[in-house]
């Protein structure tokens, strides 16, 4: 199944037989202190940076989310939109948890955006779907519902299927749908990269739908979170991730993104690894 | 005399097979039980939390201290429950995450975090309406509470917590400290009126003693 989304100069098929979409994460002031504070002043210029340097390693999607305490974060989503535009053509990925957010940044985008994200709550689906459906937008959903995130696998698909569902009855196609199975930190619960390893995997066979994952979550509360993420990244990419949003400016990320590509024989005779590698390290001559 | 030391380290270490041998050892030697729990076990959780402070140990570490922490008590407390002398706790701090926000894992450390400091902790779980919380905090005599909030959608349901609780009967009783990553100190203290603000479960158990004048 292909999910497509575009920007006005640009079109990104996600797909399973397609190279894995790096959906950039950094625009996102959760947890970051210098981008909130040049946020709370309506500075976009790093944000700008940010689109810049992650287009740069190899994201072709990109998250924009500017959530922050106490700013209008509808006016502010415009702006970021519109300033990420202006530096970049890669489509991008409108992401917040508040609707109105989501809808005022939908009618402000020209193009196919991804919204992130609906999830199992009733009260979501009924806010962000419509949005969803009347723009022709994909969706990112998340497989939780109104109990809470589940620990098995189980729970996890029948979200997912409710969601799909709902979102077939607004007029939302499945290729439309990229499912988040959630993964969880392992620090606190060993049992969580198993149980989101095995949802991915399940809901490929299930539903054949695009998968997304946060997967810097995994690594929270251990050492050398890095290494964490790769290895998780590398292994849900065999079991049906398709769309990480994760952080392709750390090296390590991006080349465990290629090398994947490299190893499921989507890059040709491993070129994109090869011109990234020069990239990142140029030869002195 | 059974080795006491080995029950500090042995939480500190996350121990948590050695560690009922060694309680009932002590237990069998004539140890407090309420000694015990004061001066060692305690103890060891503020040694572990010192620890998580400084980035020498992980998150993992910490629970699994925290575990045999709670697996050495379980052994001790029908001691001090057959005996009467019920142990003076600490405080009761009731501890939810806010209305609209389901995330658990950094309220259930602080929760195991205050538990282990000697705390009587009751999680009212997620998806907690303001109201809610102040029942809870009424029926169950709450002399702090804890909101946790992950995303900044929670910022409204914060401010109405604290709100709800200012404009309660438990507005001089009860102090309200906030924490997660959607909230910052400015925003819990200045912007919501709280009484504290915990940057994570360590911070949570040393602003809540000092919100209880207990340092």
């Amino acid at each position: 199944m292909q999910t497509k989304i575009s920007s006005p100069q640009q079109e990104v098929i996600i797909g399973d037989d397609q190279p894995v979409v790096i959906i950039g994460e950094r625009i996102n002031p959760t947890g970051r202190k210098k981008l909130a504070a040049s946020l709370e002043k309506g500075d976009l210029s790093l944000v700008q940076e940010e689109a810049l340097a992650q287009v740069k390693a190899g994201a072709t999607v990109l998250d924009v989310n500017v959530g922050i305490s106490g700013a209008d974060e509808e006016a502010l989503m415009v702006q970021a939109l519109q300033a990420v535009g202006e530096v970049t053509e890669v489509p991008l990925c409108i992401d917040s948890a508040n609707p109105k957010v989501l809808a005022a940044g939908l009618a402000a985008y020209p193009g196919k955006a991804l919204v992130n994200s609906v999830n199992g709550e009733e009260a979501k689906l009924a806010e962000v779907l419509p949005l969803v459906a009347r723009h022709q937008a994909a969706v990112v959903a998340l497989t939780m519902d109104d109990s809470g995130i589940p620990a098995d696998v189980d729970s996890r698909l029948a979200i997912a299927d409710k969601i799909l569902d709902r979102c077939a009855g607004a007029g939302i196609p499945a290729e439309d749908v990229i499912i988040d199975p959630l993964a969880m930190s392992v620090a606190a619960d060993d049992q969580a990269g198993l149980a989101a390893l095995t949802a991915l995997q399940r809901i490929r066979q299930r539903f054949g739908v695009n998968q997304t994952i946060g997967a810097s979550n995994v690594s929270y509360g251990l050492p050398d979170r890095r290494s964490v993420n790769c290895v998780f990244l590398a292994m849900a990419v065999m079991c049906g991730l398709t769309c990480p949003i994760t952080d392709p400016t750390a090296w390590e990320t991006r080349r465990t993104l290629l090398l994947t590509d490299l190893f499921t024989a989507k890059d040709e005779f491993a070129m994109n690894f090869i011109t990234a590698y020069r990239e990142q390290f140029p030869a002195e001559d | 005399m059974a080795d006491l030391d080995a029950i500090r380290q042995a939480i500190i270490k996350g121990k948590r097979n050695d560690i009922v041998g060694l309680v009932q050892a002590a237990l069998d030697d004539g140890a407090d039980p309420n000694a015990l729990i004061n001066d060692y076990m305690i103890e060891a959780m503020k040694e572990v939390g010192a620890r998580f402070e400084a980035k020498k140990i992980f998150v993992p570490e910490m629970m699994i201290a925290a575990r045999t922490m709670q697996t050495g008590l379980d052994v001790i407390k029908p001691l001090i429950e057959a005996d009467g002398s019920t142990k003076e706790k600490l405080g009761t701090v009731v501890i939810g995450t806010v209305f609209g926000d389901l995330h658990d894992i950094g309220k259930n450390l602080v929760v195991l975090m205050l538990e282990s400091s000697g705390f009587e902790v009751i999680n009212i779980g997620e998806n907690v309406p303001p109201d809610t919380f102040v029942e809870k905090a009424r029926e169950l005599g709450a002399d702090v509470v804890g909101l946790s909030s992950l995303l900044t959608t929670g910022d409204p349901y914060v401010k109405a917590t604290v709100e709800a609780f200012k404009q309660s009967d438990l507005a001089d009783k009860v102090k309200v400290i906030c924490g997660g990553a959607a909230v910052t100190k400015k925003f819990a203290m200045e912007t919501c009126g709280a009484d504290g603000h915990a940057a994570d479960a360590v911070d949570a158990v040393k602003a809540i003693k000092s919100l209880m004048g207990l340092n």
